[in-house]
Order: structure tokens, then sequence, then C-alpha cells
């Protein structure tokens, strides 16, 4: 239940990010300063915090769109949902802790660092 | 034992209220549907993770893209190709998903048809407005100074 609210949530929440991120990646038909100018929105803390919470949004997505085929498909799938959601929860912090290092990292480390 | 035979409960009796939606025609459309979000979430999984960790982990990660970041990514077909095929699954997954939001919880026909037009013209304009970004874009405008890709011809 708590897993199909997550899934539509997330899903809808990708999806508005999408269309807004074809539109601002279309500014470099207009010009590199137009572009370069939008994109720098994206890397204050701010917005770099709100890119790790759509990477959150993503990676949850995408391990409970397996579960979901694993559901439909295997044969076991029904049996062992409750299972396969908490490997999903458990993939979602493995990729996750080391994104967030990353990410985090370098986003903080240039606001504060120097440019 | 009497043989006289009993109504269907359901179906428009004075005892149930009557299904309100009109029944779906016999055509194969909503299995292609679901099917394709099961194939196409399995692609995009691959191409979306791809592109998050060459975007966002490798090199300078977040800070490094500019536009010269783009035009060298869009300089090789291997990335026109893998962005064209990502933009048109992910937007007709999103497409399909957010239709099936909008059929479970608009309860009034028009409702359900408004918003379904809003979603598929503005699912239209983005998946065209990317493709011809993709296929016209010049990675070297005249005129331009700032963050070109090395290979530019220096102004």
């Amino acid at each position: 239940m708590w897993s199909w609210v997550g899934h539509r949530i997330t899903g809808v929440v990708i999806f508005i990010f999408l269309l807004v991120h074809v539109l601002d990646t279309s500014l470099v038909r207009v010009s590199p300063e137009a572009y370069t100018a939008v994109i720098g929105a994206y890397k204050n803390p701010i917005m770099g915090l709100g890119e790790a919470g759509l990477v959150a949004a993503i990676v949850f997505h995408a391990f409970n769109g397996l579960r979901i085929i694993a559901i439909d498909f295997w044969k076991k799938g029904p049996k062992y949902q409750r299972q396969l959601l908490w490997g999903v929860l458990a993939l979602w912090a493995v990729t996750m802790i080391p994104f967030l290092i990353r990410h985090l990292t370098i986003v903080f480390s240039n606001f504060f660092g120097g440019h | 034992m009497s043989t006289e035979s009993i109504a269907a409960p359901r179906s428009n009796s004075a005892q149930s209220p009557k299904y309100k939606r009109s029944k779906g025609n016999n055509s194969s459309f909503e299995m292609a549907a679901w099917l394709f979000m099961r194939l196409s979430g399995v692609v995009l999984i691959v191409l979306i993770f791809g592109h998050l960790f060459v975007n966002l982990m490798l090199g300078d990660g977040i800070h490094a893209v500019d536009f010269g970041f783009v035009a060298g990514k869009w300089a090789s077909p291997f990335w026109q190709i893998w962005d064209l095929v990502m933009l048109w699954l992910a937007i007709l997954h999103g497409t399909n998903g957010v239709r099936t939001i909008i059929n479970d919880y608009a309860e009034r026909s028009g409702t359900r048809m408004t918003l379904k037009t809003v979603l598929y013209v503005a699912s239209g304009v983005i998946v065209v407005l990317g493709t011809l970004v993709i296929f016209t874009f010049d990675p070297c405008p005249p005129g331009a100074v700032i963050d070109l890709p090395s290979f530019c011809p220096v102004p």
C-alpha cells in the first residue's frame, strides 16, 4: 500500500522535473550565456539538496519498479512482495549513501571553497 | 427444486448503483500500455542511472555542467542517441503514468478529458522541442564567447 503511494508520488515528481529539465536544457539552443546562467541556479546548495531529493525519488521509483516487475512476472513474487520491499529500501540506502557523499561534497565544497 | 434463475446482483439492479463509466472497448491498448511500462522502465533505469552517474558523479559533478559540457557530449552521436531514446521513453512512460492517475482520481468524464488533453499537449510539445534541440544544436554558435567547448575555432 505505502510502496504504491510512494511509487505514484515519486512518479509525478519525476515527470514534472522532466518537463522543466527539457525546457532548461533547451536554452543551449538560445545562447551559451542563457544556458549557463540558468544552470548556475542548479549549483547553489539549496538546489543541490533538491537534486539529492530528486535522485532519492528516482532511485526509489527505479528499484520499486523492478519489484513490481518481479511481483508481476516471477511466480513467487506476490508471496515475497514484503521481503522484496525491504530489499528495495536496502538497495536504495546502498545506492544513496555513496551518491550523497559524492554529490554533496561537490555542491558544498564548490560553494564554500572558492570560485 | 425450482429452476428459477436469479438475476446477477450487479449491473443496474435497483439494489446496486449504476456503474457510471462506459465500458472500455476490446482493444489491447491497455495491455500494451501495461507491458510498455515494464519494458521501458528497465531500459530507463540503465539510461537514467548512466545519465546521473556521468553528469553528477564523474569529474566535477554538477559544478562542471555548463554550455561547453553539453556541447562536448552532443558532439558524439553516442550521447545524442542516448539522450534521444531517454527523452522519448521517459516522456511516454511518464505520460502513461499520469494518464493512469487521472483515470483513477478524476471521476467526471469531462474532467478526465480536459486533464488528459492538457497532459498530451504538454508532453507532445516537450518531446518535439527536446528532439529538435538535440538535432539542431550548434556547439560553436557564431558570436558566442563564453563556455565554448575546446574544439570550437578560437574567435
